[in-house]
Formats: structure tokens, C-alpha cells, sequence
């Protein structure tokens, strides 16, 4: 068994600038992480990090257009705390020196971005994500944290008090992919969960195939409740057959969407008479899958955007970047054809729940990033906000996990007597583990109370997860991973994409409850324990099927039109109803959703919800 | 085991440029050639593939598992499919195929890193390289010049502890007052680093330099770009320059690089790799440093 103080599972821009943090307030810390640092899909990241530098700008301003952009379900403390901590954080970045665009003056440069009332996008080039993973990796480095990496961390050792409110996580269960090893991390301290997004759960995605929602699912199987987990964007413009995403700066440029008869739908179908292609994310993705339901798409799959009346020399000076993404991995040449795009899964604005400084309701176990729900975007998410939420809350996470004093939160955590429990909605099938045979995995926490002590709580997680394994590895037949992910991945799309409606939510869920009947009869056919993706991949599916799950159940339950979130049967911001976020508590394998109002109450102002009008 | 004999592209068989002139434009003339070749090298009439399968041969190891001890290539039969990559067609084998089928692979955008393989005799990333720019069969092997954990997989520690090798982080002490000010930096010399910043670590230009293969010490180009990208950048003072040029002037260092340009070729970010070794080697010498 390895002992640290923190542990850090995940190694993106989060995972980082956590365990700097926590080593900075005099931890020892750990990072586990299936990936090395530079493999996190941080890298991906093209746009930049918002953040009041300059004159003109303050705070109050950013966060007054991240709660607009959130169509008022952001969290005000939350939000006011993004925009107060990023403008440090951000020069903390330059201060180890990430090589940041610059002004003639030397100083760093800024942008516009759709949502910013200020141009407050500080950025690198068109690869701020990239440059900011490796300037953080590099202080990892510099200090000798370290780093356990391509260990897979399988599940949390939580013990496992009846009340998850009552719960402590004692550190991981991990498993070293190279040599096939099942280890324990003691955590003295605090794990922190910075796992990323969960875009796996759809098949078509600008998400690395790493993406796989690992820390969703085990805060979730611990008790930790999932928040507004059906708030997902999807950017318009994707390639077809890899996912990788061609940036808004095409249309920004001119770029021009058509459908398969050449008409410029946009305006010729009116879905955005005034903003046309420049319309925001969600529209413009509706709209693109409106023409190919309609049988106006370009094999009945995509629609085509054009930047060949740019010219060669406009294209060549600002959109380069967009021809080699195109040529390398559509096989498309934008200076002499149209470009394949559709809508493509992007970003998960919910996630774990956690208050402001990262803690969730389970006592020691944290999350930050994409993974986690603060919540600060909401119902939908502002270009460049997603940098700045990882060093501002991964720093907070790890500062509070070495056991410095962030002062007491105004966000609440876990489920209490006094919020609002769901009762009326039907769900066509049994969500969770319930009426399946018990298999013994299902609960991180069986909530027996037995165990209490921490090494009693890391040693039994370490032979439920080793009896798992050996399990998975000695049967011969049954179903593999590939076969239910696809299946899986296959049903999201289809029914909780940009559309939703309760007829097709339901089918999902469907879906869902076969794939999890399925996943019984699961196996790992290659026997090596050497670098066993196969068994790698079986574990992430297992999590992205607890994850889809809660992203429908949320879809299911959110009746309206909110950011992201479109249903056919209300397509009204409601906000008598629903200014409340969803929670979804696993609840022993027999998931239950209930809800707490948003937080409109800022420092010194209330942010009062104004109609939508972009 | 290892596959340090596979056979190098001949390609590599520039001359070495002893006094360091005119490295500029062999440099210019290699990039050049490598769009064209790009272009032309192995054009295949799309036509070609559309509809039919893609034929891959896939080097197969494990160390573990009777049957692949002995190192073997398989073969897969893929359906073809437009704009289909190496890495797309390897995926489809593993999930339909054969799962124990085993590679790197995260972000499929060519910046994780993840996926450098040895395809049809170069290194290059199988979710940037298009089937229909490759001759039938494709041939996927590991690295050359690193040992192989399981089929595609190789150990990378040793390039990790080279990238370290070379005190990879910012060391300016001195930083304006106050939190919220900024390091001021000219245009010009972002300008000038950007190439060395866009290193993604995959390991294609140490696996494809001859002298890395054979002097294990050798830091290789990317840790000496990686070191480039740092004192290059004047933000940090002189002195810790001159700390830097000790580090890459060493006996496995800067020196022992002989200008074949093997590295700037496989690059799949187009990181003139040798350019800025040749750089380092001249800043080297004009501070005096000792000559290997």
C-alpha cells in the first residue's frame, strides 16, 4: 500500500494545479492518473482563459456575463468566485512561464469570445490548452511531486456509514496498467477527482477517448451526488468521422453552413434571421440536425460549411489550422471543397457535486474541473471559461485538501431532510442497479457501517476490486466492452442530443437498463496482466453507463428549455419551476433525484434572471 | 526485446554540416520536400479504397501469453471509409476483431501525443496519417529504438527522464512586484519560441534519430528542443541561460547531433528540430563554452 497526504486522480489542468497547490500548503502529495500529465485532454483546449485584466474590466463584469451565458443556473458564489480568483491565476500561469500571445507592448494578449461583454480571452495561440497542460506539468516537475502515471484508479475507498453526508474517503484502489498490479493509496489527507469530462458516453465527440466520466461514477457509487448532469454542449461544428472540432473562428471569419441543396439554411429556414451562422451553439447545432432530419443533409448525416469565397490568402492567414484539421483527419481540402461538419458532444456543464472550495458532501473527497459541478456554468458554458475554472478551483481543492482555511462555504453538498425530492415523474424502466442480481460491486459504500477504520476501508476496496478483476479476466464468453459501449453511445445520441423529447429520453433509459443487464455477462478475453486495455476499457464502460444514466434521468426530469437543454414538450425557460439544479444520488443502486434552488445571491448583488434573447 | 533492427529510410542519409552554415536552408529545402512528399510520396487514387477494405499488418507482442512471445504481425481486413486514419482502422480491428489487439491512443487530434507508431517505415501519429495517402499493406509497428511492453505499446521512461533531463520548467526568480502584473515579452521572441512550444512529447524524432539509437545518453531532440524553448525565452535572466547551455553543451548533448534531420522529418508538428539544435550549438559557442 502507497501513504500520501493527498492524493490527486487525474492529471489535466485541474489534477495539477491541485497537487501544486497542495504541495505549496506543505503536503506530500500523489498524482494517479491513467494518462502521463501531457496525454490530458487539457491539450485539446484551443480558445483561451477569461479572466478581468485589464482596465475597463473588473470581475463583476465577467461574472455578470457567466451567469447570463449559464441562463441563470450558475451558483453566485461560485461564479464570483471564478471571476475574482482567474485574473491572478492567470498571471500565475505567466509567472512560470507559458507563452502566452502578446501585445506590442509585451503584454499579454486578450480576445473576444461569444458572451464577453469585455475582450477578456487571454490566450496562446490557438493551442492555449496545450500550453497551459504542459507549463503546469512542468511545476509538477520542478517540485518532484509524484506522479504515478498510466495507473488506472478503479475505485474509491470510502467507508460506508448508512448517511453518505457521514461518509470518509481513505484514498484509492489503482491499478498499474503496465505490469497489471492492484495497489492501495492511503490518503491522509484528501483524494481530489479532476477525471475530466464524460463525452464518451456519446459516439460522437471532440472528447478524448479518455474521457470516460472514471470520477463521475465513483464519487457517484460513494454516495456523492451528481448535479445537472443533462446540461451538455454540443458545438456545431465537428468533423464526421473523428469528432475533432473545426473552431467558431470559421464562421467568425465568414464561413458560410449549407445544406445539401446548396441553401444557406440559417436564414433561408429562418432559424437565425439576424445572427445567421454566428447564432450561438446550440442553435446552430438544432438547426444543423433539423436540415438532416429533414432529408436536406449531406448524406443524410452532416451539412457543409464553406470558407472557399475567403480566398486562399485570408484562409491561409487566419484559418491555416482549420485546413491541416480538415486535410489530416476528414481527408477534406478546404480550399477546394466545402468542409463536412455536424453536431458533436463537447463539454458536460454538470458533474460532482462540490461547494467552492472543492469539498463534496463525502468528508475528504474533493473534485475540480470538468468532472466537478460548482456550479459555475450552469445551464450552458461560456467560451473560455472551462481554463479558468481549472487553476481557480484546482487550486482551491488542493489548498482545502492539504487542510488550508478557505473560510466556510456558502455552497451545501449531499442530500439533507429539508430540499425538494422529485416524486412525479415515471421512469418507463428501473434506473440503477436495483432488480439485478447483486454482483457485490455495485456500491462503493454498502452503508453497513462495518468498516470504519482507514486501512480497514483501503483493504477491503482492494479485494473487492481484485475479486473484480479476476472475475472479468476467467470467464471465458459472454459480452464484450466494445459491443455494449457502442450500443450505449449509439442511444445517447439518438435520443439525449441536441433534441429531446420524453418519449425519446425514455427509449434511452432504455437502452441504458439493457446495456447494464448486459454488462453481467461482461469479459476481458485477453489474458496478459502487461498493459490489458481490454480490461482498462471494460472498468470505463461499466462508468460510462452510471454516467449516461444520470444525464438522461436529469433530461427525463427537466421539463423546459434552458441553455443547452431543449425539450420538445416545453420549450420555455421555465423559471418558476426550474431555477433549482437536478441532483442525482445513486442511493445504494437505486438512484433518487431531488433538488436545490440556485443561488442568485452575489456578494453584494442578486443577479435576476433576464429573458434569453441570443 | 527491441526492434532497434528495423531498417532506416534511406532518406536519412543527409551530411553532416560541420561548420554550421547555411543550416537554414538544407532546413527550408527539407521542410519543403516533406510537404511534397506528403503530397506525392505515396498518393493513392482515393477511388482506390473507396468501398473496399484497407489491409493492415500489425507487428503483435507480448511478453506474457504463449503464441505472442515470438514476435509476429497480423493481419486485419477494414472496411475503408473517407477521411479513415491509421488509427481509426486500428481501433475498428481491436473492437471488432481482436481486443487484446493493444496501442496508445486518447485524444485522435494530434495533440496528446499518445499514438506515434512505425507505420509503412516511418514515424508518425496514426490519427494524423489518412489511409488513402498509404500503399497496401500497412504496416504498423511499434518505435523503432525503444523496447516494446506489448504490441504497439512501447516503454517511454527513458525519453520522460531525457525531457527531465534538461530542468524542463521556468527558473526566473525574479518576478515583477505584485500578483497581478505580468512578465513583459516582445512579440519577436514569442515568435521566435512558438515552434519549440508545440512539442507534443510522442517520441517520433528520438525513435527516428540514429545517433539517439545509439548513444542511450544522448538527450535527444526533443529534451534539447524542449531546452531550446527555455533559453531562447527572455524572460529568463542570462545567468540561468548560461546554466542551460551547461546543461546541452555536455558530452551527450547538443554535440553529438550530426545534422541528418532525421528528427525535423517524422516531426509530426513541424518543429524544425535540427534548426534549433543548431541554434543551441551556436549560442554555445559564442559564449565560450567547452567544445566537445
Amino acid at each position: 500500500m502507497y501513504e500520501h497526504d493527498v492524493i490527486v486522480v487525474g492529471a489535466g489542468g485541474a489534477g495539477l494545479r491541485a497537487a501544486v497547490a497542495a504541495h505549496e500548503a506543505g503536503a506530500d502529495v500523489a498524482m494517479v492518473t491513467k494518462l502521463h500529465p501531457v496525454r490530458s485532454h487539457t491539450g485539446a483546449a484551443e480558445g483561451g482563459i477569461n479572466a478581468a485584466l485589464r482596465e475597463g474590466d473588473d470581475w463583476e463584469l465577467h461574472a455578470y456575463d457567466t451567469m447570463k451565458g449559464s441562463d441563470y443556473l450558475g451558483d453566485a458564489p461560485a461564479v464570483e468566485t471564478l471571476a475574482q480568483d482567474a485574473p491572478e491565476e492567470t498571471i500565475s500561469l505567466e509567472h512560470w512561464g507559458m507563452p502566452f500571445s502578446r501585445e506590442d507592448d509585451g503584454r499579454v494578449s486578450q480576445r473576444p469570445f461569444g458572451g464577453l461583454s469585455f475582450p477578456r480571452t487571454t490566450y496562446a495561440g490557438a493551442e492555449t490548452g496545450h500550453h497551459l497542460l504542459h507549463t503546469m506539468y512542468e511545476q509538477v516537475v520542478k517540485r518532484g511531486i509524484q506522479v504515478y502515471d498510466e495507473w488506472y484508479v478503479m475505485n474509491l475507498a470510502t467507508s460506508d456509514e448508512p448517511d453518505p453526508n457521514d461518509r470518509t474517503c481513505h484514498g484509492v484502489v489503482a491499478y498499474d496498467v503496465q505490469s497489471g498490479t492492484v495497489e492501495g493509496f492511503k490518503a491522509n489527507d484528501g483524494v481530489i477527482l479532476a477525471t475530466g469530462g464524460p463525452g464518451q458516453a456519446f459516439d460522437h465527440t471532440t472528447n478524448a477517448v479518455s474521457c470516460t466520466g472514471d470520477g463521475h461514477a465513483m464519487a457517484y457509487r460513494a454516495g456523492v451526488p451528481l448535479e445537472d448532469m443533462e446540461f451538455i454542449q454540443f458545438h456545431p461544428t465537428t468533423l464526421p468521422s473523428t469528432g475533432v472540432l473545426l473552431s467558431e473562428g470559421v464562421r467568425g471569419e465568414g464561413g458560410i453552413l449549407y445544406n445539401d441543396e446548396g441553401e444557406r439554411f440559417m436564414f433561408e429556414y429562418g432559424y437565425a434571421n439576424n445572427d445567421g451562422e454566428l447564432a450561438s451553439r446550440d442553435v446552430v447545432a438544432r438547426a444543423e440536425l433539423t436540415e438532416v432530419s429533414e432529408g436536406r443533409g449531406v448524406e443524410d448525416e452532416y451539412v457543409h460549411l464553406d470558407m472557399r469565397h475567403l480566398g486562399e490568402e485570408r484562409i491561409i492567414d487566419r484559418l491555416e489550422n482549420i485546413l491541416h484539421l480538415a486535410e489530416d483527419f476528414e481527408g477534406a481540402d478546404g480550399l477546394v471543397e466545402p468542409m463536412p461538419v455536424k453536431p458533436g458532444q463537447h463539454y458536460a456543464m454538470g458533474g460532482i457535486e462540490t461547494d467552492e472550495n472543492g469539498a463534496t458532501c463525502v468528508d475528504g473527497l474533493y473534485a475540480a474541473g470538468e468532472c466537478a459541478c460548482v456550479s459555475v456554468h450552469g445551464a450552458n458554458r461560456l467560451g473560455g471559461n472551462a481554463l479558468p475554472e481549472l487553476i481557480v478551483f484546482g487550486k482551491r481543492a488542493g489548498y482545502h485538501a492539504a487542510g488550508g482555511d478557505l473560510g466556510e462555504a456558502e455552497i451545501d453538498t449531499g442530500y439533507t431532510d429539508s430540499v425538494e425530492d422529485e416524486d412525479d415523474t415515471e421512469f418507463p424502466v428501473q434506473p440503477g442497479s436495483a432488480g439485478l442480481e447483486p454482483t457485490g460491486d455495485d456500491v462503493a459504500a454498502d452503508g453497513s457501517g462495518q468498516v470504519a477504520d482507514a486501512n480497514g476501508v483501503l483493504e477491503r476496496a482492494v479485494e473487492t476490486e481484485s475479486e473484480r478483476i479476476d472475475r472479468l479476466m476467467n470467464k471465458d464468453d459472454g459480452v464484450q466492452h466494445a459491443e455494449i459501449r457502442s450500443k450505449l453511445q449509439k442511444a445517447m445520441t439518438d435520443y439525449v442530443n441536441v433534441f429531446r423529447t420524453e418519449e425519446g429520453i425514455k427509449q434511452a433509459l432504455e437502452v441504458i437498463r439493457e446495456c447494464r443487464e448486459e454488462y453481467r455477462d461482461v469479459y476481458v478475453a485477453d489474458p496478459s496482466t502487461t498493459f490489458n486495455t481490454d480490461l482498462q476499457m471494460t472498468y470505463e464502460t461499466r462508468n460510462l453507463i452510471d454516467v449516461a444514466e444520470t444525464i438522461a434521468l436529469g433530461a427525463l426530469v427537466r421539463n423546459e428549455f434552458r441553455g443547452a437543454h431543449w425539450r420538445q414538450e416545453n420549450q420555455i425557460r421555465d423559471d418558476e419551476n426550474w431555477l433549482k439544479h437536478t441532483l442525482v444520488s445513486w442511493n445504494g443502486g437505486k438512484p433518487s433525484i431531488w433538488y436545490r434552488p440556485v443561488l442568485l445571491e452575489g456578494e453584494d448583488k442578486t443577479y435576476e434572471p433576464k429573458e434569453r434573447s441570443y | 526485446m527491441s526492434t532497434q533492427q528495423q531498417e532506416q529510410p534511406d532518406t536519412q542519409e543527409a551530411p553532416a554540416d560541420p561548420e554550421m552554415k547555411g543550416a537554414e536552408s538544407p532546413q527550408q529545402e527539407r521542410l519543403e520536400k516533406k510537404e511534397q512528399g506528403l503530397a506525392e510520396a505515396e498518393s493513392v487514387d482515393e477511388s482506390d479504397v473507396e468501398g473496399e477494405s484497407v489491409h493492415l499488418k500489425v507487428f503483435r507482442y507480448d511478453p506474457e501469453v504463449s503464441g505472442k512471445q515470438e514476435p509476429r504481425f497480423d493481419e486485419f481486413h477494414v472496411p475503408f471509409e473517407k477521411g479513415m486514419t491509421v488509427l481509426d482502422a486500428l481501433i475498428f480491428a481491436r473492437d471488432e476483431f481482436d481486443s487484446s489487439l493493444t496501442f496508445r491512443h486518447s485524444c485522435r487530434q494530434a495533440i496528446c501525443g499518445s499514438d506515434a507508431f512505425f507505420i509503412n517505415g516511418s514515424q508518425r501519429l496514426g490519427c494524423k496519417t489518412q489511409i488513402s495517402a498509404l500503399q497496401q499493406p500497412i504496416r504498423v509497428e511499434p518505435l523503432p529504438h525503444q523496447e516494446v511492453v506489448k504490441d504497439l505499446v512501447v516503454d517511454m521512461d527513458h525519453f520522460y527522464d531525457q525531457m527531465h533531463a534538461v530542468e524542463p520548467y521556468f527558473q526566473q526568480e525574479d518576478l515583477p512586484e505584485g500578483e497581478l502584473e505580468e512578465q513583459r515579452q516582445d512579440r519577436e521572441n514569442r515568435e521566435k519560441v512558438k515552434m519549440s512550444t508545440r512539442c507534443i512529447w510522442c517520441g517520433a524524432c528520438m525513435s527516428s534519430c540514429n545517433i539517439a539509437a545509439g548513444d542511450n545518453q544522448y538527450l535527444g531532440p526533443a529534451a534539447i528542443n524542449k531546452a531550446y524553448k527555455f533559453a531562447m525565452d527572455e524572460r529568463e535572466d542570462e545567468e540561468i541561460k548560461e546554466h542551460r547551455l551547461r546543461i546541452l553543451e555536455q558530452e551527450h548533448g547538443v554535440w553529438r547531433c550530426q545534422t541528418q534531420f532525421s528528427c525535423t522529418e517524422v516531426c509530426p508538428k513541424d518543429i524544425p528540430l535540427t534548426e534549433h539544435i543548431q541554434e543551441l550549438k551556436r549560442e554555445a559557442v559564442k559564449k565560450n563554452l567547452k567544445f566537445w
